[in-house]
């Protein structure tokens, strides 16, 4: 049993990094990032409640529509694009094989 | 120079650790003082998340965060801690006595044996938008938090957002200011249906312009804001001319003055030592809950109420050093009456 998929997240600096994420621990872009120590900070923990791990969606795969709690986050962050996305609101899940984000800005 | 507050236990940050730190110093009959940035206890769950279920508190299946906040009010009322709200700690001073003083931006001081620090994800400031040379116009005409509404009597005043915070300042300044407009990134607003309502109703009379699907990219002017620089997606840029910028974009906790009280930080955190106390490398300061870091760290409430527990123990040591310390379990205590 294959449970895990291959992402590439670009980081800041525009330096890509390979991950192997797990899709069968309910697990988060945002925490996968942080397992592999890239510079997310994950304030809030996942609540879409503070937007510091702001991506972009690089790669052509249809994720779940944001929620309006995804969408409020957004209003308040800065940066923000059509391919904006909340790191912490994308779980793995094997059909995000391949998925490619870039990490947004970081803002105070 | 005003009269300083003393108590045994100086505790930053009113949150569910520092709350709860009351009661297990009360158990120890010390005596606590809260200082917090916001002007209400509770830190993050009263502040962020009110309405959001917790679900690994011991002992509550599931608990709102608003109302964790309100038990352990409840909790601790009998120890009659005191409160410093809205003004956040600034600065440390260690006396040749040993003890701090603590004295926040408003300058109220305080004076303790032990300060525990439990200030979370530290304070909550305005998130200000990454405009470059924007804080020479910080006070000149770009305002994150309205303390004086009237001053925008008969000015021209944009607002960015799209919360209730930008909502009801553009329901409310529409009658006082010149003129109103609102910048929003989407079409839709959240926040209250009824103020939404309103602001589109405003919209439709005239006396609000509402330029959505856009963002401030810029200010200009000389000596304060002259204008802002608005992109909009269908219409490209356009400059509007303005007296006020006001970037609502909700509020962001940042770990503030301590960083700079010579503290060990790691990755916006206080290293303590969780072998013995929760002491920082400053003697007589401990930090607690989500603010520290140590080999394990986990940031959870129910680990904040276990560092405080553990911590008081040290901290009465300090308050009484000539007192012997006995732990006693609250059932054989018979409730905290007899220590009130």
């Amino acid at each position: 049993m294959s449970a895990d998929i291959n992402i590439t997240v670009i980081d800041r600096e525009g330096v890509p990094h390979e991950l192997v994420a797990p899709t069968d621990m309910n697990m988060n872009l945002m925490e996968v990032c942080k397992s592999y120590e890239l510079p997310v900070k994950g304030t809030c923990g996942g609540m879409a409640m503070c937007a510091s791990c702001h991506c972009y969606l690089e790669s052509d795969h249809e994720l779940k529509e944001a929620s309006d709690d995804e969408e409020d986050m957004l209003d308040q962050a800065f940066f923000v694009e059509d391919n904006s996305r909340l790191g912490c609101q994308i779980f793995m899940h094997p059909k995000l094989e391949g998925l490619t984000v870039t990490l947004a800005p970081e803002s105070e | 120079m005003e009269t300083m507050i003393e108590t045994d236990l100086l505790i930053i940050g009113a949150g569910p650790t520092g709350l709860f730190t009351v009661f297990e110093a009360g158990l120890l009959k010390m005596k606590c003082h809260l200082i917090d940035s916001l002007p209400q206890p509770g830190g993050q769950l009263a502040e962020i998340y009110p309405k959001k279920p917790i679900y690994d508190i011991p002992g509550y299946p599931v608990v709102m965060a608003g109302e964790l906040v309100d038990n352990l009010m409840e909790q601790i009322a009998p120890f009659n801690p005191g409160f410093t709200l809205g003004e956040s700690a600034a600065t440390i001073e260690k006396r040749e006595d040993g003890k701090f003083i603590v004295t926040t931006d408003k300058g109220t001081q305080h004076l303790a044996p032990s300060v525990a620090i439990a200030g979370g994800l530290g304070v909550f400031t305005p998130r200000k938008p990454p405009i470059e040379g924007l804080s020479a116009y910080e006070n000149k005409g770009v305002d994150y938090i309205i303390k004086d509404p009237e001053k925008f009597r008969d000015q021209r005043v944009v607002i960015s957002g799209g919360g209730d915070s930008a909502l009801d300042w553009t329901i409310f300044l529409a009658d006082v200011a010149k003129e109103v407009s609102l910048v929003h990134r989407r079409n839709s607003f959240r926040g209250h249906l009824d103020s939404v309502d309103k602001v589109h109703a405003l919209a439709e009379a005239g006396k609000v312009k509402l330029i959505t699907n856009a963002e401030v990219k810029d200010v200009a002017g000389d000596e304060g804001v002259e204008s802002v620089l608005i992109k909009s997606k269908e219409h490209g840029e356009l400059s509007l001319e303005c007296d006020y910028w006001l970037p609502l974009f909700g509020l962001t906790p940042t770990l503030g003055p301590i960083a700079d009280w010579g503290l060990e930080i790691e990755k916006n955190s206080i290293v303590v030592d969780n072998a013995t106390d929760y002491r920082t490398n400053i003697e007589g300061i401990y930090a607690i809950g989500d603010v520290n870091t140590y080999p394990g760290k986990l940031k959870l409430i129910l680990c904040g109420f276990h560092e405080a527990t553990i911590m008081v123990q040290s901290a009465f040591k300090r308050a009484f050093p000539d007192k012997k310390l006995s732990f006693k379990y609250t059932t054989v205590m018979g409730g905290v009456g007899s220590l009130e």
